[in-house]
């Protein structure tokens, strides 16, 4: 491990104040490091070394001038959803592989305003469709911790980088679970927000009522540093939330005692592998010592989450899709004969096998005469899962439980059905349907595999899960452990 | 799932099929409509569609005054063929 890729997001934030060592340094350093790791890896998409350098010697003339703040010069990844301007901006897809974007999206702005640093843009599942980085147009992203095995998805490529330590941060998004499956299938921590609560401004369209921006990181320390200058009102974003962000990082060190722990009985079921099950209890164990009170909580639809998600999602997916075709940007196939013939060879060619099936189930679930057997059905099971969520946060401040229900899996070993995939995400798609926030901290191994535990929490509740999820990793080192091969 | 729906939806979505994508996707979608029809099973009797998650979002409102700049030659370098401002595709109209 270089001397930088060792530091926590803080420590490197110290050291560029202090002098230490500059802001290009670190962008040099993370830049070889990613040259070294992208064939082993394939954890990203576009590296913008000149950008990167260029943004960081302006970094550096800020922290001499005595402007640095929390965030300057410190080196970071954004996910290859977010529109970065003058930088290619593909979603891991044909269809935009051509695509360079005209403006930043407000995510990828404000942290360019705090002087952060953009190394590249990281793989991911197409359009952020899969559980595993397997359906990217550029190639599957594999897992650090043992390169024949997923990173898990959509943000595989994010949560891939940060466990190599290739950036101390990588930007992410979350409509099933894409930042937290991977964060607990790559042994880092990963938060999704409250929806509302981080501007979808630029953060290229799957499914509206579901997709929230957030970050993985080495620790909830670096991700309440993070997130903080990530969230807040964005006007161009119609459902962003008007509400003042807090001082994550000042929350943190707040004692955990006391705090209602609720179990979700659901959660612990027949599908949850003994090992990570095992690991789970134990971290909340050190709750208990540490004074929190644990409760069993029941929310009985939980079980239909995953099957409502596969009605909802695709369903605004295939409304979101329907921009891709080939008329304003993005691939166009080859000598169209007529406009029918552009629209579908288009898409037909400029999308992969995932994403056109759930183009066809979404459009299916909302045509005539299935509207609503399909899609009006699990708009309404959604409103009973999130009033079970909200009957449950009456008795208890937060849930806690599995991330997923095993550690990462061979490549290729899920892909033949669909749904033996999507059931990967049968932890984390409550929390989406309800817009609820949440975050994995990884909480053991299995063998040399890591195991993350999840932390739910009422709407606007970020300060409570980072301050839990810091208080486990006071008490623990597996937020710590780096994969032999990337140490 | 019949050949025929199939090209029904993939009609609808603007998607072209190979033919030996159809029989891939019969099974596929009607694996995955099995797996959602389970939500036949839950009692929704009087409760209300959740759109979005957030209760009592209302879509936000601003003054009508011109914020937006003209900005179309910028966003016009993406598209795969354009001349004098407008994007060319095959003729539509004979």
């Amino acid at each position: 491990m270089s001397e930088f890729s060792r530091r926590s997001l803080a420590e490197l934030a110290a050291g560029l104040r202090a002098r230490e060592f500059s802001s290009v340094e670190l962008a040099r350093d993370a830049l070889a490091r990613i040259e070294a790791t992208q064939p082993k890896l394939n954890a990203l998409i576009s590296i913008t070394h000149d950008l990167a350098l260029a943004q960081a010697a302006a970094a550096d003339r800020e922290i001499a001038a005595g402007r640095g703040a929390a965030l300057t010069g410190i080196p970071l990844l954004h996910k290859d959803l977010f529109c970065t301007q003058g930088v290619r901006t593909s979603c891991g897809s044909r269809m935009l592989d051509n695509f360079v974007s005209p403006y930043d999206a407000t995510v990828v702005a404000r942290l360019r305003s705090q002087g952060m640093v953009m190394l590249g843009k990281t793989n991911m599942d197409e359009f952020a469709m899969g559980s595993s980085n397997e359906t990217s147009f550029y190639g599957p992203v594999r897992n650090p911790w043992d390169l024949r095995l997923v990173p898990g998805g959509s943000s595989g490529g994010s949560a891939a980088a940060v466990a190599a330590r290739l950036a101390p941060a990588a930007t992410a998004t979350d409509t099933g679970g894409s930042i937290r499956q991977p964060a607990a299938l790559c042994g880092v921590t990963g938060i999704k927000p409250t929806y509302g609560r981080v501007s979808r401004y630029g953060m290229v369209a799957f499914a509206s009522s579901l997709d929230q921006g957030g970050i993985l990181t080495r620790s909830a320390e670096d991700a309440a540093l993070v997130l903080r200058a990530m969230a807040g009102f964005d006007p161009r974003d119609s459902t962003s939330v008007d509400r003042p962000v807090p001082d994550y990082a000042a929350a943190l060190e707040r004692p955990v005692a006391g705090l209602k722990v609720g179990l979700l009985k659901e959660f612990f079921d027949k599908g949850l592998d003994p090992e990570n099950e095992r690991l789970v209890r134990a971290a909340l164990r050190v709750f208990e010592q540490l004074g929190a009170k644990l409760e069993e909580v029941s929310l009985p639809n939980i079980a239909l989450s995953v099957p409502a998600y596969y009605v909802v999602a695709p369903a605004e997916a295939s409304s979101n899709l329907a921009r891709y075709d080939g008329v304003r940007y993005g691939y166009r196939c080859t000598a169209p004969r007529d406009l029918g013939d552009l629209y579908r060879r288009t898409r037909g060619e400029g999308f992969g096998a995932e994403v056109k099936r759930r183009i066809m189930t979404g459009t299916y679930v909302l045509s005539a005469g299935y509207y609503d057997a399909y899609y009006l059905k699990a708009q309404k099971v959604r409103q009973l899962i999130a009033s079970d969520f909200a009957r449950a946060f009456r008795e208890v401040d937060v849930i806690m439980g599995p991330t997923t229900p095993t550690p990462a899996f061979e490549l290729g070993a899920k892909t033949a059905d669909p749904i033996t995939m999507y059931l990967n995400d049968i932890y984390t798609i409550g929390a989406n349907l309800a817009g609820l926030p949440a975050l994995s901290v990884p909480c053991g191994f299995v063998g040399k595999l890591p195991v993350g535990l999840q932390i739910i929490g009422p709407h606007f509740a970020e300060e409570r899960l980072l301050n839990a999820a810091h208080a486990l990793q006071r008490e623990t080192d597996w937020h710590r452990r780096a994969p032999a091969e990337f140490a | 799932m019949e050949r025929n729906e199939i090209e029904t939806i993939a009609y609808l979505a603007r998607l072209e099929l190979r033919e030996g994508e159809i029989p891939a996707y019969q099974k596929s979608l009607s694996s995955i409509l099995d797996f959602v029809g389970e939500l036949d099973r839950a009692d929704t009797a009087g409760v209300a569609p959740m759109a979005h998650p957030l209760p009592g979002l209302a879509q936000a409102l601003r003054a009508d005054e011109v914020t937006e700049h003209d900005e179309r030659e910028r966003y016009q370098r993406n598209a795969p063929q354009a001349e004098a401002g407008l994007y060319l595709v095959p003729k539509v109209i004979e």
